[in-house]
């Protein structure tokens, strides 16, 4: 014990001058010395852990479709039913999005307001491109007579695209809303991080597609 | 049986009312005279609360200063009430149960018909798992976490009310299930089919289903929230292997709580589609697999396990030294074993139903991984024995709630280890031997933790300590209860007795059930001890006895008894810095001395409405969607989602506290210490 205060004991002297013991127990903050820069890695580190643990969600959906994807119940396969060509564009759909938002997050580093909107928009854009893409798929798909009632296959295939594509329409409101906010204050800080918070989860949407794409629809057609 | 189908038949018949789902007058229990007697009960009991917060005009300062807290020790506090009212909730199903069997056994019909006695089952495990153990655990950690690490809050103050206002909102849709309607009859983890479209066709499994989705989206908010506070928020010196057992339980918890309950919501939200929506996930026919959602469930709920008994292996490691007057024995070895357990459990799930035909090869898999996590376990029990070998040891109501601990939860791990052995389980599934098994584990560990922990930091909480004479009161009668009740259940499993049954031929299992039931009553008594506890000592908190001065009334060594009783709302007035593991003791061995000026402002977030309102919405929400009330439920699910995007155009969340502010609360402290001396 004694050599460890020792030890420890003269490195923290010279921390308190003026003072005789051997341990300083307190951070004597300067004045607004916790800088707004701490609490941010704060948010970045919480928004990873958030998309891990939806990543989870996905996850067992994959697992799901895994176990589910071939009980056809007597009724269509993924060969009758996809149109990979429509998939093909809407997937085209989404990874230029995250290209356009990457172009965004470049103009917000370099202060442009002006681009960063127009990105966005442009992003904003490819989004909803893509959900109407899915949604006219869904759409007939059903009047195929191929509703998610219809066999566990269906099932797990309108769920696990589906929950995905409501990931999609929460990014396009999240945009919509994070718009408005720096028409309304700028390029401030706050917004600057919830921009790169958006930023993290439409890749993070965009990888869940390719998973989407390749597991479902090619393994789909293909088999 | 026929007011049972009554219920049934209402919610059977599948009419819908454009305006008010398929709720109708019916659907209050008028005709189940038991239900009746709660509710009246609760009314009353309701109305007697409500009516004297009225009287004494206590809404507003409840609202501004708790309910709107963001405050992580309100917050945590708050939790504990939460768990307290819906522990005793779920005690008073357990009572029902133990005096339906003991009278059943006996011969008689008794009183609780099957379809109401299968509701009380089912409520008693969601309960007491969700509602009880779930908000105590999460409290301590919420409160005594960041005391713990010398940080002034949580990651995301605003994240943390709105977590706790969530788990409430489930509660209080399992409270409402109680009158309106009917619970599920089930079991607590609701296997398909049998909680299916087909064969739940009542409300009961709906509001199962609302009630875990909403409170199950609070738990993974407040995982993600105090995993960063752990990561993010650790005083300056305190690096990972000088934090608090505790810290280290909590985070490994929470790890568990961010990888595992996102399983649950996505489960949970199978079965709902397969219920609302028809989809064929678990269903029989059309390609759906039950089996799937018993091991979907099970990868949840074995963390689960470990997300409730982990933070109270904390707790007992922390009461553990302190009351030994010792550091712990091993605490490197401590820190792997926590996370060696938490790792483990996760592959071990396929334990709960060996029986479901997966092969003698991936039963003897699971069942080893299962034993083994008997071995971090043990070298816990080691450790705390071996911190206690030649310690001062104070026999102080904390320190007897851990030794019973240790007692009982080594009986609960030896027959845990018998369960683990594949051709034992396919004897002992489903009997009443793993009811006193994971009773023996989950009593003797969970709860007697979370009466430790209770007396151990409540004086931290409250500035006065709780009388000790009455918590050896109710921790004697807890014990004593616990061995009447559990015991009996071990070998009415062995003689092959399986659970949840409320009527039996044979009168020979009579003694048993009878000794179970006085053994359940001998724990009203704990539980009443306890309630007479809080009542002396709040009646006496004043008293040089139990009043606490100085802050540090156990001679603690943890930063949290560095700071004054109750601590202010800033926690610190200065961030400590750290140099060793038990960092308070290590202060007080060298001299420490509280600084009197030097006092700078503190930054500190503000109060907001948001988390009890969008939880109020979402509250609404999932009770017309029970009752397939669809505009309110596109109302309730449009008013969270406004409000939720209302709130983050609100950028005033924080505040300096003045400098000046601080040396008062300071000063004040300074007095009260001088007071005592």
């Amino acid at each position: 014990m004694s050599s460890i205060a020792q030890k420890s004991g003269g490195l923290a002297k010279e921390s308190e001058p003026g003072d005789d013991k051997p341990f300083q127990y307190h951070v004597f903050e300067t004045e607004h010395d916790e800088e707004e820069h701490g609490h941010d890695t704060g948010t970045m580190l919480g928004f990873w852990i958030y998309l891990m643990s939806d990543c989870l969600i996905f996850g067992i959906l994959f697992a799901v479709h895994a176990v589910l994807g071939q009980n056809y119940a007597a009724g269509p396969s993924p060969a009758d039913l996809f149109e990979i060509e429509m998939i093909l564009v809407s997937t085209a759909m989404l990874l230029f999005s995250s290209i356009t938002y990457g172009f965004a997050v470049i103009a917000m580093q370099n202060d442009d307001k002006q681009g960063l909107v127009r990105w966005l928009l442009v992003t904003g854009g490819f989004g909803l491109a893509f959900l109407g893409l899915e949604l006219y798929e869904f759409y007939h798909l059903w009047h195929l007579g191929a509703t998610p009632m219809a066999s566990a296959f269906l099932s797990s295939f309108y769920v696990l695209v589906g929950t995905h594509g409501l990931h999609v329409t929460a990014g396009c409101i999240w945009l919509a809303v994070l718009l408005s906010q720096v028409g309304m204050h700028g390029l401030t800080h706050e917004n600057r991080r919830r921009i790169m918070c958006l930023s993290l989860f439409w890749h993070f949407l965009d990888l869940i597609w390719i998973g989407v794409f390749s597991f479902v629809y090619l393994t789909g057609v293909l088999i | 049986m026929a007011t049972a189908e009554t219920v049934h038949g209402t919610a059977g018949a599948l009419v819908t009312d454009p305006i008010f789902g398929r709720l109708t007058w019916d659907v209050l229990p008028f005709h189940e005279p038991v239900i009746l007697a709660a509710f009246a009960g609760t009314v009353l009991l309701g109305a007697a609360v409500v009516g004297a917060i009225t009287y004494f005009r206590l809404w507003g300062y409840l609202w501004s200063s708790w309910f709107i807290s963001i405050d992580h020790k309100k917050i945590g506090i708050m939790y504990m009430v939460l768990g307290l009212i819906m522990f005793v909730r779920g005690f008073a199903d357990a009572i029902m149960m133990r005096s339906q069997q003991a009278l059943a056994s006996m011969g008689y019909e008794g009183y609780l018909n099957a379809h109401h006695y299968d509701q009380v089952f089912t409520a008693h495990g969601v309960i007491m798992i969700f509602f009880a153990a779930m908000p105590f655990v999460t409290g301590f950690m919420n409160y005594v976490m960041p005391l713990q690490i010398g940080a002034r809050d949580v990651a995301f103050p605003f994240l943390n009310n709105f977590s706790f206002w969530l788990t409430a909102s489930g509660a209080a849709l399992i409270m409402v299930s109680l009158f309106v309607g009917e619970f599920a009859t089930t079991g607590w983890l609701a296997y398909p089919p049998l909680s299916g479209p087909e064969y739940s066709i009542g409300v009961g499994m709906d509001y199962y289903l609302w009630a875990l989705n909403i409170a199950g989206i609070g738990t993974t908010l407040s995982g993600i929230n105090l995993l960063v506070t752990l990561v993010k928020m650790r005083a300056p010196g305190m690096t990972w292997m000088r934090m608090p057992i505790f810290c280290w339980t909590t985070l490994c918890t929470n790890v568990l709580i961010v990888a595992s309950f996102p399983v649950l919501t996505a489960t949970l939200a199978l079965l709902t589609a397969d219920r609302y929506i028809g989809t064929n996930f678990f269903s029989n026919d059309l390609g759906g697999n039950p089996m799937m959602y018993v091991n979907l469930i099970w990868i949840w709920g074995h963390p689960e396990v470990y997300i409730l008994i982990l933070p109270i292996f904390g707790i007992f490691s922390e009461v553990v030294c302190t009351f030994s007057s010792k550091r712990l024995f091993g605490y490197t070895s401590m820190v792997y074993a926590t996370c060696v357990i938490m790792v483990l459990s996760y592959i071990v799930w396929l334990h709960h139903f060996f029986t479901m035909g997966a092969g003698s090869n991936v039963n003897a898999f699971f069942g080893t991984t299962t034993m083994i996590i008997s071995i971090p376990t043990g070298a816990k029990l080691f450790n705390w024995l071996f911190t206690m070998y030649k310690g001062r040891i104070r026999f102080e109501p904390p320190m007897l709630w851990t030794i019973g601990f240790m007692i009982t939860f080594v009986i609960g791990g030896m027959t845990g280890v018998l369960l683990a052995v594949p051709p034992a389980d396919y004897v002992l599934h489903n009997s009443l031997f793993l009811i006193a098994h994971f009773h023996n584990v989950i009593i003797g560990g969970v709860v007697f933790g979370v009466f430790a922990g209770i007396n151990y930091w409540f004086p931290k909480a409250f500035g006065f300590k709780l009388d000790p004479f009455w918590g050896k009161v109710s921790f004697w009668f807890w014990i004593v209860g616990f061995y009447l009740a559990f015991m009996p259940l071990y070998v009415l499993g062995l003689m092959g007795v399986t659970r949840r049954l409320s009527q039996f031929e044979d009168t020979a299992y009579a003694v048993y059930f009878v000794t179970a039931a006085i053994g359940a009553l001998c724990i009203a008594a704990g539980i009443g001890a306890f309630f007479v506890q809080l009542y002396i000592s709040i009646r006496d908190r004043d008293t040089q006895r139990l009043r606490d001065f100085s802050g540090d009334p156990w001679n603690g060594r943890t930063l949290e008894w560095s700071t004054s009783s109750p601590p202010p709302y800033y926690n610190f007035a200065f961030t400590p810095q750290v140099h060793d593991i038990d960092a308070y003791e290590h202060m007080k061995r060298n001299d420490y001395k509280r600084p009197l000026k030097g006092y700078v402002p503190i930054h500190m977030p503000r109060y907001t409405a948001s988390g009890i309102i969008i939880s109020g919405t979402m509250t609404v929400m999932g009770f017309a969607l029970v009752w397939h009330i669809w505009w309110l439920a596109a109302l309730g699910f449009l008013a969270s989602l406004g409000l939720g995007i209302a709130h983050t155009f609100n950028y005033d969340r924080d505040y300096y506290v003045p400098a000046d502010e601080v040396g008062e609360i300071e000063a004040a402290r300074t007095r009260m210490m001088a007071e005592q001396a």
